[in-house]
């Protein structure tokens, strides 16, 4: 069962929920980012290349103009391939884990499985972005040597950023779900 | 990121949410399918670890590993009829005695080829009371279905309560082969027993099928009384070269290590123990690079065998680290050996210690006249210079007398690359060191001259104000002084503090000089150490063979049917590069600098540095 929302982050761009629910304890949230913008290449590449242009003008070697080529073909690989962010899905399987894949721009996707044993709760908290205060969303792991402490506190959706109204679809979802978790683990 | 209040969690609850923002109630849609909203009671989630080379096998029972903990199934094969129940059963006993896991017969898989065959549902419940074990699995497929149906009888409840079921495939070859990092240190000696409650869970799945490596020796090639599927049943790899190796490797080792231990030997051997030899043998970082590497040889081809897998990987790196060093040193040598380019390099190397000298006299001429407009006090200036002048002349006698041998020494010296790239590099790093041994010299003069003036000067200055440093108490006490005392005292004062400048500049220019040198052997040394305790076969292991450095796991969603099992692929996450790296770094032997830059400006201040230098990176 699918489902797609659309909502926004906390620069304003678009960001699209997709929701599929596998069974009554799997559910899978996918969000898109906004993707490479035409203008902010172009900008990039052109002050590249004036650069490289005024270089040239004042020592008068073409290497410049290969070096900037290799540069910017380079730089823009570079990002595609570790920087640029184009998915973020948050599978949560009830009894086994919950599991964050990242998928770059050129194809990548990185992957992190959290074991359902290490987590405690999944929350939303503020923090201090810049000049914004901003919400996310995050699952804080149990600490070994003490019953009642956080460990870690991981973040999900770093990069995609939504605002408040997408986090509590998501939290309520993995709320329901571990509730479940914790009675199914309770009774016999 | 940001602060994390502590009460966010309770506020995330949806207290301090503004009501605005929260859409229609979403809570029907989230109930579960195909049930009334409030009468669905969860029961336990049983996990069953699927090996993918199962999926097409025949009928049969299933065998493998049952965490009552988890939940979970673990299968490692399956049984093939026909078969004797008794068999079986001492089948499996002999395993678990053998690799220590406790396999199970788990219950049944049932691969419809043909039409539904009512007869054979049948026959598999009769095995459910002869294999008794809770709970009992049945697992079937269709034939052209790829969802499969699983149930799971619980004998010993009064009602049989229908568990929800999460199918998991996983690869059984790329889960025997891997290794979770980090290891889990809470299984300890006791194998197939998990002690800490929260153990994680994956290592006792990857720990169950890697221990069962029993199991999976035979094929069905073999003539036993049992016929078995897994990942090895269509016959047990094996690879030629490795079995040749490992016959080889055993008279190879015992030879080196005899070869090792006569060389060994010859090093502790009393020549070396007088102190000439000793003291220069310590402070060349040729002679630690090579110790280092002897230690080295003797590890990778001592007779023992590796105990787990750690040690096997150093070993391998040792290994691979030595082979890449000496075929590196190896290339090194056939270029330096043709068209005659040691001849050309001992050329070379006369005009640039001349070159060199002469700048060091420019640079005296420079601080004997007037440097940087400053003034200089005219008789000590030129004292000094004549002094370090002198020196220098001395130096470049020295060197025209060698330049004849140069070449030959050159030449014998290059042989020593067939031992490996680093210790041509350390004796590179040494040979620099030897030619600007009179920079190191006039270092040693000048931070000792105004050592001796700082001294001087901080206790006149005391005795200026009256004081006197208490060597008893360790600290500074008030004295009187004779009058002739203080009248001489403050004299020496003067003059010490008038002549500061020029010791100062002296002392700061061949400090910077000094500096210099030290950098660029820290280079060298820096390059020795990537080289050393790079570990190169964890970083081709983790290129072409990813699954056996695993970090984690990751789970895939397969197709889903309503009312079937949920299917999920694991398939194995693997290490970054950057993990890999520091994970398995081979130990160095140069430590670096032990105090902080604050402590080392304070002591250049104090011209106190040079006390305990000697080679920065060879503190043995």
């Amino acid at each position: 069962m699918e489902v797609e929302r659309i909502f926004s982050d906390i620069y304003g761009g678009r960001l699209a929920l997709q929701r599929r629910q596998y069974s009554p304890f799997c559910r899978e949230f996918c969000l898109g980012c906004p993707r490479l913008s035409l203008r902010s290449l172009t900008a990039a590449t052109c002050t590249v290349w004036l650069v490289a242009y005024g270089l040239f003008t004042l020592c008068q070697n073409s290497m410049v103009l290969s070096a900037a080529i290799f540069i910017t073909l380079l730089g823009l690989l570079g990002y595609l391939h570790f920087v640029k962010i184009d998915q973020e899905t948050l599978l949560i399987i009830g009894s086994l884990g919950i599991q964050m894949t990242s998928s770059y721009a050129s194809g990548k996707e990185s992957t992190t499985f959290i074991e359902m044993g290490k987590v405690k709760d999944v929350v939303i908290n503020e923090a201090i972005y810049m000049q914004k205060v901003i919400y996310y969303l995050c699952i804080l792991l149990k600490d070994p040597v003490e019953p009642q402490g956080v460990s870690q506190v991981v973040p999900v959706f770093q990069s995609a950023k939504p605002r408040l109204d997408c986090l509590i679809e998501v939290y309520r979802s993995c709320q329901e779900i571990l509730a479940l978790q914790k009675v199914t683990s309770g009774s016999p | 990121m940001g602060l994390l209040s502590g009460g966010a969690a309770e506020a995330g609850q949806g207290q301090a949410i503004p009501a605005g923002l929260l859409g229609p109630p979403r809570s029907r849609r989230l109930q579960p399918q195909g049930s009334a909203p409030r009468s669905w009671i969860p029961t336990m989630v049983l996990k069953v670890f699927f090996p993918s080379c199962c999926s097409s096998a025949d009928s049969g029972l299933l065998i493998g590993r049952w965490i009552p903990e988890q939940n979970s199934a673990v299968i490692l094969a399956v049984v093939h009829f026909p078969f004797i129940p008794f068999q079986v059963k001492q089948y499996l006993s002999e395993v678990q005695k053998v690799s220590q896991v406790d396999i199970v017969v788990l219950g049944t898989w049932c691969n419809n080829k043909q039409e539904k065959e009512e007869n054979l549902g049948k026959f598999l419940d009769d095995l459910g009371t002869i294999f008794s074990h809770e709970p009992w699995l049945q697992i079937s497929k269709e034939k052209g279905s790829k969802f499969w149906s699983c149930h799971t009888l619980s004998r010993q409840a009064d009602t049989p309560t229908e568990d929800q079921v999460i199918l998991v495939y996983y690869d059984q070859r790329k889960v025997m082969l891997s290794r979770l990092h980090p290891p889990e240190i809470s299984l300890d000696n006791q194998p197939g027993v998990i002690t800490a409650p929260d153990a994680s869970k994956l290592a006792a799945v990857f720990d169950t099928v890697a221990k069962s490596e029993v199991l999976f020796m035979t094929d069905r090639y073999d003539d036993g009384p049992i016929k078995l599927t897994h990942w090895q049943s269509e016959g047990v790899e094996a690879s030629i070269i490795v079995e040749l190796a490992k016959q080889a490797s055993v008279p190879v080792c015992m030879l080196l290590t005899g070869l090792l231990s006569l060389v060994s030997g010859l090093c502790k051997s009393r020549i070396f123990k007088f102190w000439p030899v000793s003291f220069i043998w310590s402070k060349l970082s040729t002679c630690e690079q090579v110790r280092y590497r002897l230690e080295h040889l003797r590890f990778v081809f001592s007779n023992q065998k590796a105990e787990n897998q750690n040690q096997l990987m150093r070993k391998a790196n040792i290994f691979v680290s030595l082979l890449v060093d000496v075929a590196l040193g190896i290339l090194l040598l056939s270029w330096l050996y043709r068209k005659n380019r040691i001849g050309q390099l001992a050329d070379a190397l006369i005009p640039v210690a001349d070159h060199v000298a002469r700048e060091l006299q420019d640079l005296l001429q420079w601080l004997m006249g007037v440097p940087a407009g400053l003034k200089m006090n005219r008789a000590l200036d030129q004292v000094l210079g004549r002094f370090f002048l002198y020196h220098i002349h001395l130096w470049i006698s020295y060197i025209h007398l060698l330049s004849p041998f140069i070449e030959m020494i050159l030449w014998y010296v290059g042989l020593s690359a067939c031992l490996g790239l680093t210790v041509v590099l350390s004796i590179l790093s040494d040979i620099f060191a030897l030619l600007t041994f009179h920079i190191y010299c006039f270092y040693v003069y000048g931070a000792r001259l105004y050592c001796l003036k700082i001294y001087g000067l901080s206790s006149l200055w005391r005795l200026f104000r009256g004081k006197k440093w208490n060597v008893l108490r360790q600290r500074v006490d008030s004295c009187s002084y004779d009058l002739d005392q203080l009248f001489i005292g403050t004299l020496l004062f003067t003059i010490l503090l008038f002549l500061l400048p020029t010791t100062a500049l002296y002392y700061l220019v061949f400090t910077l000089l000094r500096l210099l040198v030290v950098i660029v052997q820290g280079l060298i040394h820096l390059l020795v150490d990537l080289i050393d305790s790079l570990p190169l076969y964890s970083i081709g292991l983790r290129f072409c063979r990813s699954y056996r450095l695993a970090a984690g796991v990751k789970f895939r969603v397969l197709e889903q049917e309503e009312g079937r099992p949920l299917r999920l692929l694991m398939q194995i996450n693997p290490l970054s590069y950057g993990s890999v790296v520091q994970t398995y770094r081979l130990p160095t032997y140069s430590c670096y600098p032990k105090d902080t830059w604050g402590s080392l400006y304070g002591r250049v201040e104090a011209g106190k540095a040079g006390n305990d230098h000697g080679n920065l990176y060879n503190q043995s």
